[in-house]
């Protein structure tokens, strides 16, 4: 099998499992426990901290361990906004229009049911946000504004630095929904000058059910999930601590790599890109041709739904996806694409391939010829 | 030789699970696809067309786990919506009375499925419909009937071409239906029957009238009600609403007992007779599709389907240029309707069959 959606998930890695493993049947302790085995586990927690802290570039105690990067984006938008809203700063919200859909539909339920004034910010066809339209869509009542770093489905990367400058200039706290970004950007929020930030453990080969939540100290923050005070009372629950040592190895380990690997996939990517659009008829990239994950190739294949094309791939053993979160394309195109100005007859042929650790090159090669042969013969069937 | 692939248009219910579940017993190398159609209401999860219900999709994929195979979702919203329901809506705006089944199996299932299918390299494509294939001699093919003749679907297969029937499997068709219970419930499988009077399934509802005034965007309305001679009794409140054979909810009064007669679209008329008026020998058929591939030669003797559930009755049929033909009825027949498939028969074997027109030529029964 040729895996070429990292994008959706991405396997775990040995060195991950490796540190995990203790902590399910040897040191199962809770962390808030006073004995010996509750006081290791609170280690291993300190320790996690420390190593994701190390990354970010910030204090310990500004991180907070969630079960993925949907719980980050809510507790980041919601408690803060919601704070901020108590303290008289304002009722107004500034998100980008490609936002992942655990942002979206979060402001938007503080839109309906909070009564949050929300102003979305256009991108443009390369899927980019533009820093003049985010200065624009602010206003004196805006309590937060949140741009992603990297879109998931067409790979566009944000200029999230410069956001941040204006957001720090205009004192008003940033979120970043970083998911994507991670095997293949820094994570520094001192540069970024990014005040909320939200993590996936499984996008960057750690376990599935966990997430990071950055907070900047200073930042008022709700939280969401209460009950007892682990996290800083933050975030309540008995902490999962295998997930939490995996996801701060998984984070190192992808930091540690992630100039060589960015360069090596960067190569991959660029010769699929090239001969997809060599060898397949009708088909354009989307997204950003330079300003995109190293990793990421997407296109639209005109004339066909690309059911049939993920189809005809995962048959001849390759794994594909496309942008279209919801399957019912007809009725709802990528809200992605559609804000990027693809017409809703070409949204519903677009394909996403997203390289990985594992790639290679005979895989580019191989997941070229297949597709042209599936678009082909698809071709000739509609 | 690697061994043949069979895409099985899966539906979630028994006679689609028990068909893949035969052909993989078989040794074929099986996948199963599941058609998303179009619905009023709901996108993918929560959709309400009835075919593929949330439920019928997951029990589709529980089929498919049990027997190890890959299973896909194929998006049909739009050609759906484009022949299916579009046809539905403008048929009975015409004052027809369209069967979508038909339309479903010519531009969908026997269509957009069966070319996926191919081009995804399956060397045949099969579905739990009750029907037979058999290859002659001389390589040409014939549908047939079901074994079990009263659960027989060769009606809505009609249109079959011989390239269809080349690359086709029905393999419940030689099983009955308590047969193919049976072996779902062995097989631990779902027993209970899917598209079965599912015959709108994008009505919601299945109030059809609701749907109609709904979505054809005002093109029903309120007309008279006439006999043949132009002497009006009342008000309809139209066409769609009406069919024909239909004897009470007209709201008028006569001297005797009158039946709707026909649906006149040209002049939005609602055409009632007395019972003697009532019936017809001789009726024309259009879009008729011959399975063998070329009309017969001149008339012949069949049986003729003219309704799904309808009995066969005997015939004459007299092809026409064209793909017309002019159908002579034994015997008056009272509810033959306008945009219902006629299908043909000589024994087990269907011969193929088009759709009901109105027609000037229609011959008033003389019984």
């Amino acid at each position: 099998m040729i895996y070429m959606d990292h994008a959706a998930t991405t396997p775990v890695d040995e060195r991950v499992l490796e540190v995990m493993l203790p902590y399910f049947r040897e040191q199962y302790g809770n962390p808030s426990s006073i004995h010996t085995l509750g006081r290791e586990a609170a280690k291993a927690i300190r320790w996690a901290r420390r190593v994701v802290a190390d990354v970010l570039n910030c204090a310990p105690q500004e991180v907070i361990f969630t079960s993925g990067a949907t719980e980050s984006n809510n507790l980041a938008l919601r408690g803060i906004a919601l704070a901020r809203r108590a303290e008289g700063h304002g009722n107004h919200i500034v998100v980008s229009a490609v936002e992942h859909k655990a942002v979206l539909e979060t402001v938007r339920d503080l839109h309906n049911r909070y009564g949050f004034d929300v102003t979305v910010v256009p991108v443009d066809a390369t899927g980019s946000v533009h820093v003049e339209d985010v200065a624009a869509a602010i206003r004196d009542d805006t309590v937060l504004v949140s741009v992603m770093y990297a879109n998931n489905e067409v790979g566009t990367v944000q200029p999230i630095a410069d956001v941040g400058a204006l957001c720090r200039e205009r004192g008003i706290p940033f979120h970043t929904d970083a998911v994507q970004a991670a095997n293949y950007f820094p994570l520094d929020v001192e540069a970024l000058q990014v005040d909320a930030l939200a993590l996936s453990g499984h996008k960057f080969y750690g376990p599935k059910g966990t997430g990071i939540c950055y907070i900047r100290s200073g930042i008022p923050l709700w939280p969401q999930i209460t009950g007892g005070s682990q996290e800083q009372k933050r975030r309540a629950g008995t902490e999962n601590v295998p997930g939490i040592v995996g996801v701060a190895k998984a984070l190192e380990l992808a930091q540690e790599g992630r100039e060589a690997e960015s360069s090596r996939v960067r190569l991959l990517r660029d010769r699929l890109i090239e001969e997809v659009l060599a060898r397949v008829p009708d088909v354009y990239l989307t997204g950003h041709p330079v300003e995109r994950l190293p990793n990421h190739a997407s296109f639209v294949i005109r004339g066909l739904e690309i059911q049939g094309v993920l189809m005809g791939l995962d048959l001849a053993g390759i794994a594909a996806s496309s942008g279209s979160a919801c399957t019912s394309a007809a009725q709802a195109p990528s809200h992605v694409l559609v804000a990027m100005g693809v017409s809703p007859e070409d949204a519903v042929g677009h394909l996403r391939l997203t390289l990985g650790r594992d790639t290679q090159v005979e895989d580019v090669e191989h997941t070229v010829a297949v597709l042209s042969d599936v678009v082909a013969r698809l071709r000739g069937a509609v | 030789m690697s061994k043949p692939t069979v895409v099985v248009a899966m539906s979630g219910g028994v006679d689609s699970s028990v068909a893949a579940a035969l052909l993989v017993e078989q040794g074929y190398n099986v996948i199963g696809i599941m058609m998303r159609l179009w619905a009023e209401v709901g996108c993918g999860v929560g959709s309400t067309n009835k075919c593929c219900t949330p439920e019928a999709v997951e029990d589709a994929r529980m089929v498919a786990d049990v027997l190890g195979i890959p299973f896909y979702l194929l998006n049909v919203e739009r050609p759906f919506k484009q022949h299916v329901v579009d046809y539905f809506i403008e048929g009975y705006v015409r004052g027809i009375t369209p069967n979508p089944c038909l339309e479903c199996n010519r531009h969908i299932r026997l269509g957009v499925l069966y070319r996926h299918a191919r081009a995804l390299g399956a060397d045949y494509l099969a579905t739990g419909h009750y029907a037979r294939v058999r290859r002659l001699p001389n390589g040409t093919y014939q549908l047939l009937r079901a074994v079990d003749r009263h659960k027989d679907q060769s009606y809505v297969l009609h249109m079959v071409t011989q390239e269809h029937l080349a690359h086709l499997l029905f393999p419940v068709g030689e099983y009955t239906k308590a047969e193919v219970r049976e072996m779902a419930r062995e097989r631990g499988l779902p027993t209970a029957s899917r598209n079965e009077s599912q015959d709108l399934c994008f009505v919601h509802d299945g109030d059809y009238r609701r749907f109609l005034r709904q979505w054809a965007n005002g093109a029903i309305r309120p007309g008279p009600i006439m006999r043949r001679d132009g002497t009006v009794l009342g008000e309809h409140q139209g066409l769609p609403f009406y069919t024909i054979g239909q004897r009470k909810g007209l709201g008028i009064a006569y001297k005797e007992p009158l039946y709707v007669l026909e649906l006149d679209a040209e002049n939005n008329a609602v055409i009632v007779g007395t019972r003697d008026e009532l019936g017809i020998t001789e009726a024309w058929v259009e879009r008729v599709h011959w399975i063998a591939g070329v009309p017969p030669a001149g008339s012949l003797r069949v049986a003729v389907k003219i309704r799904y559930r309808a009995q066969e009755v005997p015939a004459t049929l007299i092809p026409q240029d064209g793909d017309r033909v002019l159908i002579q009825f034994d015997r008056p027949m009272r509810d033959v309707t306008p945009g219902q498939g006629a299908v043909f028969y000589d024994g087990d074997v269907c011969l193929g069959g088009g759709i009901f027109v109105r027609s000037p030529r229609w011959v008033q029964a003389s019984a």
